[in-house]
């Protein structure tokens, strides 16, 4: 078994506008299972951060426990990364956060990470709209114990062993709506074409993005009978829209057809192009969101893309009005400044 | 495009590029893993069977599987293709057991060779275990041809000559040395089944016409049969100061043996630009390590003679030219002609075929530039009866060349007495094994070195310009060797796509180092190079493409910079990818199969 991937490139490869070419945002081999969704997840995100000419070093990866929370070894490998407890990478996410506003945080979880132990957690980061990328791998089971059904199998999934799973899954992407998160995504391991400006378009949403993807557990939950499984996946998905992130403002060049075409401009001035497939959905109305889901469970679809985006609510740090330097770059003259100073707040107290 | 048919031969051997590019098609990575592995033995065997002349190629060959090397895609130096094989000679243990064992029981058929050359001795060895009756005639006193006369012993040492001439004249060939046939009418003549012309360029191009030529005579001499002269050891000194005219492999001999049999100040002048001079790079560093002057863009005006004794050249300087097309011409420059000053001159501007004892009645044609008319596939000239091969059929090439051409006039020879047509040649042998030995191991070792090339080390020079039988090179040791081996690519070890177990999960893709796999739409070929992850630019590079998949995607591959790594497959979770093998060997005539008998009804 290869440990070390060989260090020749292709001569060719492409370069970004920072002159890095794609090998950069590379992580070390995955000792993942082969044909794992995961990797081909690790795989969308160094292409997205990639395209996106992001700085390796402004990137902060952190996760919890789990297959899926091994991954930010097999990504951006010049990056910060934190691989903490079993279903607390929002604290530690949010600590981050706090300490250095301006980085890009990807905090990545699986199923039971974020779906049972990390639930509390999960619930409680959507409520602080912490602005970061929450990237969930799901495959519907623990495949790091060997398969045992996990809180988002579908009732009546069957197991590669044979057991059909008696109860109901969390939908964790209706859970997020429910909450308010402020941006919604689902999407699937093998549709790489979608996948990658949803990451590029979480990364830039200020405030908390959530990105539930499917994926495949090769090794555990790719038998027939699984709702989890390639072919499955394959066969319900049904697309909300086809999407572009757009990084600058362009000219508008193509007339989308009236009522098709919804455009969603982000904070920095980028935006969203979003061409629907789906009628009675309205990426900026929580409720025909909510519908749509429900719609799709009924009829056993999985509906992925952009679900729901929201830019007026305030991050975490907005709410909480902290200075435009980040905590972490205050220096003692500002941190203590001094007796006079003290005396001028203490005078506003009387 | 169409999904690639992957049962032609030619598509996987293709992508062994040493291999593809060897004229006798050497199955190189299959015996640099043999050395790798210290089987030199049976890593001679492999080159042996292939091309017959180890030991000597190990030293001498052209090498033209090392630009092909898959590594000079991806770094700068290709392996050291040649220099491993001379391991496998240095180190090889009793091959004769493994060689045919004769005496062969006779088939009653007769043939002459004409020339003891690499050609010669091919179609000899591959021919004589087929129950032939072989009589070789050379007129020289051993055989071995150019690689005797023209291959200084520094680079070539007698003993590996002789002994690989004499694993072919031990098979029982019956050799009539110092022999000059002066008729080829007279051999037909002798009851034989087939004739075969191995008689190379043995003529060395003069300047005739150059002013002062007759008059120096005495100090001009022709590259080759200098060479020769001082092979069978006519000549055995040259005067200090001497020019050797021409750029090709011939003058770095003769300029490196000038420096052995006494000249001081040797100097190459050659009217192309040094970069673009026909010898190989590694013969003119060679050459500039033995403190040889090279000078570049001078053509010969005339030799200068003084009191009836050479004195010297002149030449006029001229700068290269390329029009749009990248045509050169040579156009002198302004400056004035230059004097250099010599005792002797060695002419070594190339060489011609020459037949004057071919007569011209016997339906055997020849060309408007005098050259015999040969069918490139077969080898045969119009005088059915009459093969040709080696630079005697299309003009000077190299020794790997007149191997393969060898092997296949065998085959023609073969199937003529055998009363066959010639042009139904026998197909390549092929195997495609996998190499899966676990879950993610391989047989062969799939990492990828990084090392850069290793140096092959020489002799001092103190010592080899002394003695001109003192081997320059020392061959790589043992270890150095390994580190060497391991530097291949093992590109003979195919990625092997099967669709139907394909589930598309991409694994492969995005494992990929070098980024040659894509799943993407069908297209037509131009475009398809377009649309892959990296635009496949190299069109000599073929695609591999798959039937198409479910999502209605098909697999691409771009063979051009594959690592043959294995990741591909070790990150497949169906075994869609497997690691394959491939050996390919034409067919030599001993190989052939012998079909039945047609049953008459």
């Amino acid at each position: 078994m290869s440990y070390l991937k060989p260090l020749f490139r292709h001569p060719k490869l492409p370069k970004n506008k920072l002159g890095y070419t794609q090998k950069e945002y590379e992580g070390s081999l995955s000792t993942l299972c082969a044909g794992c969704g995961h990797d081909s997840i690790s795989a969308a995100i160094v292409q997205a951060c990639f395209e996106m000419s992001v700085e390796p070093h402004k990137v902060a990866k952190i996760s919890g426990i789990g297959c899926s929370s091994k991954t930010p070894t097999y990504f951006l490998g010049n990056s910060h990364g934190f691989n903490s407890v079993h279903g607390r990478m929002p604290s530690v996410a949010t600590g981050a956060s706090m300490a250095n506003k301006d980085m890009v945080y990807f905090g990545v979880s699986g199923d039971g990470d974020s779906a049972s132990i990390g639930m509390g957690q999960f619930v409680h980061v959507i409520r602080r709209n912490l602005n970061m990328v929450y990237i969930v791998m799901n495959n519907g089971c623990y495949g790091l114990t060997k398969g045992q059904d996990s809180a988002t199998a579908d009732q009546g999934s069957r197991s590669k062993a044979g057991s059909v799973n008696p109860f109901q899954a969390i939908d964790l992407a209706s859970l997020a709506i429910e909450l308010g998160a402020t941006f919604v995504a689902q999407s699937f391991s093998g549709d790489k074409q979608q996948l990658v400006p949803l990451i590029k378009a979480a990364m830039h949403h200020k405030g908390f993005a959530f990105l539930n993807v499917i994926s495949p557990c090769v090794t555990f939950n790719n038998n027939p009978g699984s709702t989890k499984s390639y072919d499955y996946v394959r066969e319900h998905i049904e697309a909300t829209s086809t999407l572009d992130f757009v990084p600058e403002m362009p000219e508008i060049k193509t007339n989308y057809e009236k009522g098709k075409s919804t455009r969603v401009a982000m904070h920095d001035g980028t935006l969203i192009q979003l061409n629907k497939l789906a009628t009675d959905w309205n990426p900026e109305d929580r409720v025909s969101v909510a519908n749509a889901l429900q719609h799709a469970r009924t009829k056993n679809e999985i509906l992925t893309g952009l679900l729901y985006v929201n830019t007026e609510w305030k991050d975490l740090h907005g709410t909480l009005s902290t200075c435009s330097t980040p905590l972490n770059k205050l220096k003692e003259a500002e941190l203590c400044p001094g007796t006079e100073a003290l005396n001028e707040i203490n005078a506003g107290y009387r | 495009m169409k999904p690639t048919n992957t049962k032609d031969p030619e598509y996987y051997h293709k992508v062994v590029d040493c291999q593809y590019a060897c004229p006798a098609h050497t199955p190189v990575p299959e015996y640099i893993r043999l050395i790798a592995a210290e089987k030199f033995t049976e890593a001679y065997m492999v080159n042996w069977e292939s091309n017959v002349f180890p030991g000597v190629l190990g030293r001498t060959c052209d090498r033209p599987c090392e630009p092909a090397c898959r590594r000079v895609r991806v770094e700068e130096e290709p392996v050291a293709i040649c220099r491993l094989k001379r391991v496998a000679a240095d180190n090889k243990g009793d091959v004769k057991q493994h060689m045919p064992q004769g005496p062969f029981p006779s088939n009653g058929k007769k043939i002459a060779l004409i020339g003891g050359g690499p050609a010669s001795l091919t179609v000899a060895r591959d021919l004589a275990p087929l129950g032939y009756e072989i009589h070789l005639f050379d007129e020289q006193k051993a055989g071995g041809g150019m690689m005797r006369s023209q291959i200084p012993s520094f680079r070539l040492p007698e003993e590996v000559l002789n002994e690989e001439v004499n694993f072919i004249l031990d098979l029982g060939i019956h050799t009539q040395f110092m022999t000059y046939v002066k008729s080829l009418k007279e051999v037909l003549g002798g009851g034989y089944d087939a004739v075969f012309v191995g008689t190379g360029a043995p003529k060395g191009r003069d300047l005739p016409k150059l002013p002062g030529r007759k008059e120096a005579d005495k100090n001009i001499h022709i590259g080759i049969e200098w060479l020769a002269g001082v092979a069978f050891e006519h000549i055995k000194s040259i005067s200090q100061k001497v020019i050797v005219l021409g750029g090709g492999n011939t003058a770095m001999d003769c300029c490196r043996t000038s420096r052995r049999l006494g000249g001081k100040e040797v100097k190459v002048v050659v009217r192309s630009p040094f970069d673009e001079m026909k010898a190989s790079p590694w013969e003119k560093e060679d050459a500039l390590h033995e403190d040889i002057n090279i000078i570049d863009n001078h053509v010969p005006l005339s030799f200068e003679v003084k009191d009836g004794k050479l004195i010297g050249m002149k030449f006029q300087k001229v700068k290269p030219v390329y029009d749009e097309n990248g045509k050169r011409q040579l156009l002198p420059t302004e400056e004035d002609d230059v004097f250099i000053e010599a005792d002797e001159v060695l002419i070594a501007i190339g060489q011609e075929n020459s037949f004057p004892w071919i007569e011209r009645n016997i339906g055997l044609e020849f060309d408007q530039w005098g050259m015999p008319v040969v069918d490139e596939r077969t080898f045969q000239s119009t005088n059915p009866k009459v093969f040709f091969g080696g630079d005697s059929a299309f003009g000077p090439k190299n020794v790997i060349t007149a191997v393969a051409h060898g092997h296949h006039a065998a085959v023609s020879i073969h199937l003529f007495c055998e009363g066959l047509d010639v042009h139904d040649r026998p197909s390549p042998y092929t195997n495609l094994v996998s190499q899966k030995m676990g879950i993610h191991e391989w047989i062969y070792d799939s990492s990828v070195a990084i090392d850069q090339r290793h140096i092959v080390p020489q002799a001092k020079k103190s010592q080899t310009l002394k003695d001109r039988k003192k081997e320059v090179e020392l061959g790589f040791d043992i270890a150095t060797a390994y580190k060497e081996t391991q530097r291949c690519l093992n590109c003979d070890v195919q990625t092997v796509f099967t669709e139907d177990r394909c589930i598309e999960c991409d694994a492969c893709m995005d494992v990929c180092p070098t980024s040659c796999i894509t799943f993407t739409v069908n297209a037509e070929e131009s475009d398809l190079r377009q649309n892959l992850l990296v635009p496949a630019e190299n069109l000599t590079q073929d695609l591999l493409v798959s039937k198409e998949l479910k999502t209605g995607r098909v697999m691409v591959k771009d063979e051009d910079v594959c690592l043959h790594c294995g990741l591909c497959a070790e990150r497949c979770p169906t075994s869609a990818w497997d690691m394959q093998k491939f050996l390919y060997s034409t067919t030599k005539a001993n190989q052939m199969i012998t079909p039945f008998p047609s049953i008459e009804k």
